[in-house]
């Protein structure tokens, strides 16, 4: 009676301190996972998915007893997949509203900060916008370039599906609420964005900076430059965090992972793909 | 087993018939409920279909949202759920896309039966057949890349993305059914008119047009309602290359956005949201005029003498 109660108490200590353990010392590194095993699945926010698959990579390398799967799909199926114990880790680009945190009982883990990028083609000569030509372009009260100091040509407005996390920033952080052009043309997704405005020299949108390149150029907002140090520093204002989101208390495994992508080495993964980390 | 080998047994050939047709017909029973069983459960899950739409579009009904949702507009953000845009939007659409791919459909048809050299009808059957094997993502891009350019380069107002656009990329899509359903219906009559009218001394196209075509008009209805629906239905070309504007258009170069794009764009949203109980009445109506059409052509089907004679 005695004995096995003294091992019960040796067992549950053991277990608090491979909790604490891997919660508090290794959980900064791969080598937090050595021990473990099992499944994690992550589905949700598209801008999520290179961060997500590169750590995915880097810990099934370490240690192939974990597999790790990616999927996309947007922000609201990354809340209703995990809400309805789909997946492990649901991401979002946007916060939870109440009335999911309520519905589903998710817990929720920002971990970058991603800048929202007014973007135009290249061959546009248009460089820098002031927020309130912006508004009135969206809204439809700005309908040629000219009015901005382009050519005398027609705006072609694009904007994004209501569920999109970057519309929402772009609506909240630059609209501020303002209206959008019913006849702007919707695309699904930050890459159909990009894809639309590379082909058309006419066209406008909005994309996360990290999306910018040479085939699509990011336009100055009140003449700062929409890159991910201003966006860090404040100077850019349009800006959104990304999150993972899990249903009540991540098992031991997602809890490591979500610590990695918030610690050192995570950071340096959500750097190598242009979004910048969120240090506690 | 064979039954020749076992007749002339005279006293035991009796039962053993009896066996073998007890044995046979067991065989028969069980493949009929296996039919049965198949028949039963795409019927099933059309009707559990049906009735999770209307199961999950009740509440908004008895919530008084539905005059919200009947109206020319939506900005979810504003409290507008308006989905009439995009009804009017698919039947624009389906509409369209039918008016183009239907007679070029007939057109192909007519030149495989007669009018076009003989040579040429392998090849072209070929193409279509090729065509339909083509998935549906592979039209949308193609289009983005080709089309959508094409289309704002002619008509600089124009983003590219819009009903023009749509209507030729998915007229291309339906094509193919609608030429096979009629293709297979003339082949048919074919085989048995063709001597009899050429002894009549019809030209092939006098044959095509005033023998072979009231003798096919059920292939040429179903055609026309498998190819209808089949554009209302589809999804990856209008959210490609329609625009996705939630308005009535006013010219063919508007952008336009279909019911099942909407579907598409809203399944994302959060689920607890007005948006999103949206969908399932957007759901619902698309069963609804898929369900209709259907109806409505088979009955006016049954009232032609052509369709009577051969059904």
């Amino acid at each position: 009676m005695f004995q096995s109660t003294k091992r019960l108490l040796a067992v549950i200590l053991a277990l608090v301190f491979c909790l604490c353990a891997a919660s508090f010392v290794g959980a900064q590194n791969l080598a937090s996972f050595k021990t473990l095993k099992g499944k994690i699945d992550i589905a949700g926010g598209t801008a999520h998915i290179p961060v997500m698959k590169d750590a995915a990579e880097q810990i099934m390398k370490f240690n192939p007893n974990i597999r790790i799967t990616v999927a996309g799909g947007g922000s609201g199926v990354g809340v209703q997949k995990v809400g309805a114990g789909l997946v492990d880790i649901g991401d979002t680009g946007r916060a939870l509203t109440k009335a999911e945190i309520a519905k589903y009982g998710l817990k929720t883990f920002p971990f970058a900060i991603d800048g929202v990028a007014l973007a135009v083609n290249p061959k546009n000569p248009v460089s820098a916008l002031t927020s309130r030509q912006i508004q009135d372009i969206f809204a439809g009260k700005i309908k040629n370039w000219k009015a901005v100091g382009g050519p005398n040509e027609p705006i072609h407005l694009f904007t994004r599906d209501e569920a999109s996390g970057t519309r929402a920033t772009f609506w909240k952080e630059l609209l501020k609420k303002g209206p959008i052009n019913a006849k702007a043309n919707v695309v699904p997704s930050n890459g159909a964005m990009k894809m639309a405005i590379a082909q058309d020299p006419q066209a406008i949108g909005y994309v996360g900076i990290g999306f910018l390149d040479k085939t699509v150029k990011g336009i100055k907002l009140n003449r700062v430059e929409p890159t991910q140090e201003n966006a860090k520093s404040g100077k850019y204002p349009v800006t959104r965090l990304l999150y993972m989101n899990t249903k009540g208390e991540p098992s031991p495994l997602v809890k490591t992972f979500i610590a990695y992508i918030r610690g050192p080495e995570g950071a340096k993964i959500i750097k190598k793909h242009g979004f910048l980390p969120l240090t506690k | 087993m064979s039954i020749q080998r076992e007749i002339p047994l005279a006293p035991t050939a009796e039962a053993a018939l009896k066996t073998h047709w007890r044995r046979l017909n067991r065989r028969q029973g069980r493949v009929q409920a296996l039919l049965l069983l198949a028949t039963l459960i795409s019927c099933g899950s059309v009707v559990a279909i049906l009735g999770f739409l209307t199961y999950f579009t009740v509440p908004i009904l008895t919530e008084g949202h539905l005059t919200a949702i009947f109206s020319w507009s939506w900005r979810p953000f504003h409290g507008k759920f308006g989905i009439l845009p995009m009804v009017a939007g698919s039947l624009c659409l389906a509409a369209s896309a039918m008016a183009v791919a239907y007679p070029l459909g007939l057109g192909i048809c007519g030149f495989a039966h007669g009018l076009g050299p003989r040579w040429l009808r392998g090849p072209l059957m070929g193409l279509i057949n090729f065509m339909t094997s083509i998935p549906t993502v592979v039209y949308g891009f193609v289009s983005v890349i080709f089309l959508v350019p094409l289309v704002r380069t002619t008509f600089p107002a124009s983003t590219g993305y819009s009903w023009l656009t749509a209507t030729l990329t998915l007229s291309l899509m339906i094509l193919p059914t609608i030429v096979l359903l009629i293709q297979a219906q003339l082949q048919q009559v074919d085989a048995k008119v063709r001597l009899a009218s050429a002894a009549l001394g019809f030209s092939p196209s006098q044959t095509l047009l005033w023998v072979m075509r009231p003798l096919a008009a059920r292939g040429l209805w179903a055609a026309a309602v498998l190819g209808f629906s089949r554009a209302l239905g589809d999804t990856l070309i209008a959210l490609m290359v329609a625009g996705n504007a939630p308005q009535v258009p006013h010219s063919m170069l508007d952008s336009i956005r279909t019911l099942t794009a909407h579907i598409a764009l809203v399944v994302a949203t959060d689920s607890t949201s007005r948006a999103y109980q949206s969908i399932f009445v957007s759901g619902l109506i698309l069963f609804a005029v898929t369900g209709a059409v259907n109806l409505s052509l088979r009955r006016l089907q049954s009232r032609t003498p052509a369709g009577k004679r051969h059904a």
